[in-house]
């Protein structure tokens, strides 16, 4: 018999719980009245800050608040300034010294700060986390409340992959102190346009 | 309304006063009271031992002494979460024991409850610190727990709240164990008296000059530490406070 | 050594005790406060509950399911029926694609499996990457927290560890600067890792692929560097749908430390460009569990820690005294589980407070579990004797209330006028470090026959 089967059996032969039916998990649950608000409390609790940019212009807001970054990578195409080609390289190990990765998300969490990434045209998951800063561009219409309304809009029907990012890594694993930037970026701003 | 009035067996040796003054708060409110006298032990100590079988046998007595009461009621939340709780594995299905179990109560939950007097007459000018003894706590819901997200209550400060004078202090740790845990007291002795000590000096440092609970046991572990640190407080069963024992 | 006697060694450094207690319910109160800011906060632990009980019912089924979701996704499964299974399936994977620098994350899974020992003894450079695991594996111990491995540690032992290891500044116990030091020498195993293993918080029968949260990127970066990654998920790591995680999402982090969420979710279901994905689906007596009406919700467990943090126990004892990989409350069940007569004291190292029951974001019945056991302890003949005999002379005493009646008068009359030191001989354990309490002239009984005849 495979492995397989004698977990499978044993399972069988184990089971005594009769089948209850799978629950209802979009429970009604709170809702904000102002939505960007709470996202930006919930955000700065993470160590992270959000920012809604008025006019659009994401190359004007990296000049000015980027002022000294050297190699920017960009999956991001309302952004044009970047230094390097994020999807050119055949490893990801070659995205080793970004300093800032200029990334979208699809949408944004109010009651956690998390954002939703899922990418399928960037070629190297590895830039989230080997970069230094991240700085990731969000639609600003499109926050929800909650991960029950969160999760109505993820599907993985197609290989892939996809991450919540909230705020930039952290570890609290020395005496409950909390530092920011662990093995991730150190800094994660996210920029509602 | 036939109460029978259930001692517990370790009070009934060591804690006669706050025992009358168990009996003392049901007569005084003019209820028919009787304490058995063949009662002893309702088999706790041996059941959260393990030990199934002994537990079973005091468990079988318990239900032949108490059933024909309407109501049991006992001055500790430890042994009434043992019949309500934990008798349903010896006596499910036994004649009388839906009723025994749905119809046992601790003391100041019984007054809450079932009574709820509006008044104690019963004056007590200390400040007070309220041990939530677990099992009266979490296993009979008395009050609100720290852990869960539900609406605050506590049927302890709403009793002794009709106590004249009373004042109340805040602790750190509103609900965390004494330490005592019945046989535990004794395996884990050093872990036991640690718990005991941290739990008092919350209270001390809150200011409290009394610690009252509705569980004699938290409360003689607690004043076993208190008497050998010498510490500058006292506990007191909560009988005590509302029959008006000054 | 049992739990009371290691408790009792922890305990003896009252100032250490306190920080671990301190520490740990510094967490606790930062859950609440998570908790607490979640109106409907019981309402997700009771559909939690009952997501755990419906997949408990039909795990077969779902297993089956995310097998084939998962090979459709291109990603490979392997089948191990124990720990041993486990490590060879780990090892041949690995040594199949001459892989020799193996980084991992978090997975108390392969602590239970004790892997790192076995790679290491064929060869295999295994470096922990979460930052509290990487300070222990250097110490050569075991995670003290399921959550916070190095929770027992102070700074300056770390400080110490990693003076001597990675050659920081003598004497500099900054936790901030200490963390700067260990990023820059995870960063070169990162970089020169040739696979990377993970655990698995959530699989997703749904879509076959799997969830890991983490704060610190160390599972996300090992697994999106590596060509190789292998994820060890316990059976019981199944749920039905991706929308299930919304649940589960809101729960576990706010349980575990009051955030709302872990910094990084992520859901893997696919390799790396040109690599490959292998999960592991394991057994390890597992199953059995599933058919113990007293325990199987054990498997319910998101290993949030909640439980731990809570645990008065717990926080004054340390995780390494409860001598099992789990500690805490969880791994008082899970432990006796797994070998009753190894862990037959844990069950007891517990006062049935109930605080564990109420916190868990699945409501598992953790101190009934403990309650229950006991009974298996005793049944088992794994009891200490003298304690089992005390017991049974106690149970037939109180069966015969005369004789109680008797002995009460006895000890009422002769213990107030013992001599101290006989009354606190070492045979009195309640009086090492409590008095006993004050024997009063009379019993109960006696004032209530009293009472009655003054009333006559």
């Amino acid at each position: 018999m495979s492995s397989k089967e004698t977990i499978l059996n044993s399972i069988r032969e184990n089971t005594i719980t009769s089948t209850i039916k799978l629950p209802e998990t979009n429970i009604p649950h709170i809702s904000y009245e102002n939505k960007n608000e709470k996202y930006a409390a919930a955000l700065a609790s993470v160590g992270g800050n959000a920012v809604w940019l008025e006019d659009g212009d994401i190359n004007a807001f990296v000049a000015e608040h980027y002022k000294d970054t050297e190699v920017i990578a960009s999956t991001c195409k309302e952004f044009t300034n970047e230094t390097i080609d994020a999807n050119k390289p055949n490893t990801p190990h070659a995205l080793e010294n970004v300093d800032l990765a200029v990334i979208k998300a699809q949408f944004a969490v109010a009651e956690n700060g998390a954002v939703w990434v899922k990418n399928p045209e960037n070629r190297h998951r590895a830039l989230y986390f080997l970069a230094k800063q991240l700085l990731i561009i969000v639609d600003k219409n499109a926050i929800v409340d909650t991960m029950h309304e969160a999760y109505e809009q993820i599907e993985f029907n197609k290989s892939g992959y996809g991450l919540f990012i909230s705020g930039p890594s952290k570890t609290a694993d020395i005496e409950q102190s909390l530092v920011i930037g662990a093995h991730g970026p150190t800094d994660a701003c996210i920029l509602f346009v | 309304m036939k109460i029978g009035l259930f001692i517990p067996c370790y009070m009934n040796e060591l804690y006669p006063e706050a025992s009358m003054a168990t009996l003392k708060i049901l007569e005084n409110l003019g209820l028919d009271v009787e304490y058995p006298t063949e009662q002893t032990c309702c088999g706790q100590p041996m059941a959260n031992t393990g030990c199934a079988h002994e537990a079973d046998e005091l468990a079988r007595r318990f239900l032949k002494i108490f059933k024909d009461y309407d109501y049991v009621v006992a001055p500790s939340g430890s042994c009434v979460a043992m019949v309500r709780n934990n008798y349903a594995q010896f006596l499910d299905g036994e004649e009388g024991f839906e009723h025994l179990k749905t119809h046992t109560y601790e003391i100041v939950e019984f007054l809450h409850d079932v009574i709820k007097p509006k008044s104690m007459n019963a004056k007590f000018p200390y400040k007070v610190g309220i041990h939530n003894s677990c099992h009266g706590h979490r296993e009979i819901g008395m009050a609100s727990m720290s852990e869960r997200n539900l609406p605050e209550f506590s049927k302890v400060k709403s009793m002794l709240s009709l106590v004249e004078g009373i004042e109340f202090v805040t602790l750190k740790r509103k609900d965390e164990c004494c330490g005592f845990g019945g046989t535990f007291c004794v395996s884990e002795d050093a872990m036991s008296a640690a718990m005991g000590l941290d739990r008092v000096n919350d209270h001390v440092n809150a200011g409290a000059q009394i610690v009252t609970g509705v569980d004699m046991s938290c409360l003689m572990h607690m004043q076993g530490v208190i008497d050998r640190e010498k510490l500058p407080i006292k506990t007191m069963h909560i009988a005590e406070i509302l029959a008006g024992d000054l | 050594m049992g739990h009371p006697e290691a408790a009792e060694k922890f305990i003896a450094n009252d100032e250490r005790m306190h920080w671990h207690d301190k520490a740990l319910w510094f967490v606790r109160e930062k859950r609440d406060l998570a908790a607490h800011g979640i109106p409907e906060w019981e309402e997700l632990r009771r559909v939690a509950k009952q997501i755990k009980t419906h997949v408990m019912s039909k795990l077969d089924v779902y297993l089956e399911e995310f097998e084939e979701n998962a090979k459709e996704k291109g990603i490979h499964v392997h089948w191990a029926k124990d720990a041993k299974e486990h490590n060879e399936i780990v090892l041949k994977l690995l040594l199949n694609r001459g892989a020799k620098k193996l980084v991992k994350s978090k997975s108390m899974l392969t602590e239970e499996c004790h892997l790192n020992p076995y790679l290491e003894e064929n060869g295999i450079d295994v470096v922990d990457t979460d930052l509290g695991e990487r300070i222990v594996q250097l110490r050569e111990e075991a995670p003290s927290h399921i959550v916070l491995p190095a929770i027992h540690l102070k700074k300056e032992d770390v400080g110490t560890t990693f003076e001597h290891f990675l050659k920081t500044e003598k004497g500099n116990s900054d936790p901030t600067y200490l963390t700067r030091s260990a990023r820059v020498h995870l960063r070169k195993k990162f970089l020169n890792a040739d696979a990377s293993l993970t655990g698995v918080n959530f699989g997703i029968a749904e879509t076959g692929g799997i969830v890991v949260c983490t704060n610190e990127g160390n599972a996300d970066l090992g697994a999106s560097l590596a060509k190789l990654h292998i994820a060890s998920m316990g059976i019981e790591k199944i749920i039905p749908k991706i929308k299930d995680l919304a649940v589960f999402t809101r729960l576990l982090s706010r349980s575990a430390t009051g955030q709302p969420i872990t910094s990084y979710t992520s859901h893997f279901h696919a390799p790396v460009e040109g690599g490959e994905m292998h999960i592991i689906i394991v057994d390890n007596g597992r199953s059995k569990i599933l058919g113990s009406q007293d325990f199987k919700q054990s498997l319910n467990c998101i290993r949030c820690g909640a439980c731990l943090n809570t645990c008065p126990i717990y926080r004054r004892s340390g995780g390494h005294s409860y001598g099992y990989t789990i500690p805490g409350p969880i791994g008082s069940t899970l432990g006796p589980s797994k070998d009753l007569s190894a862990n037959k004291t844990l069950p007891f190292a517990c006062t049935l407070c109930a605080s564990c029951s109420n916190v868990c974001p699945i409501k598992i019945d953790l101190h009934h579990q403990l309650y229950k056991y006991r009974q298996h302890v005793v049944n088992a003949g794994l009891l200490a004797t003298k304690k089992h005999t005390i017991l049974k002379v106690a149970a037939w005493v109180m069966k015969h209330p005369s004789l109680l009646d008797f002995g009460g008068k006895i000890a009422r009359k002769i213990v107030p006028i013992m001599p101290r030191s006989i009354l606190y001989s070492s045979a009195n354990i309640w009086g090492k470090k409590r008095e006993l309490p004050k024997f009063p002239k009379n019993s109960f009984k006696e004032l209530y026959k009293q009472h009655k005849e003054g009333k006559k």
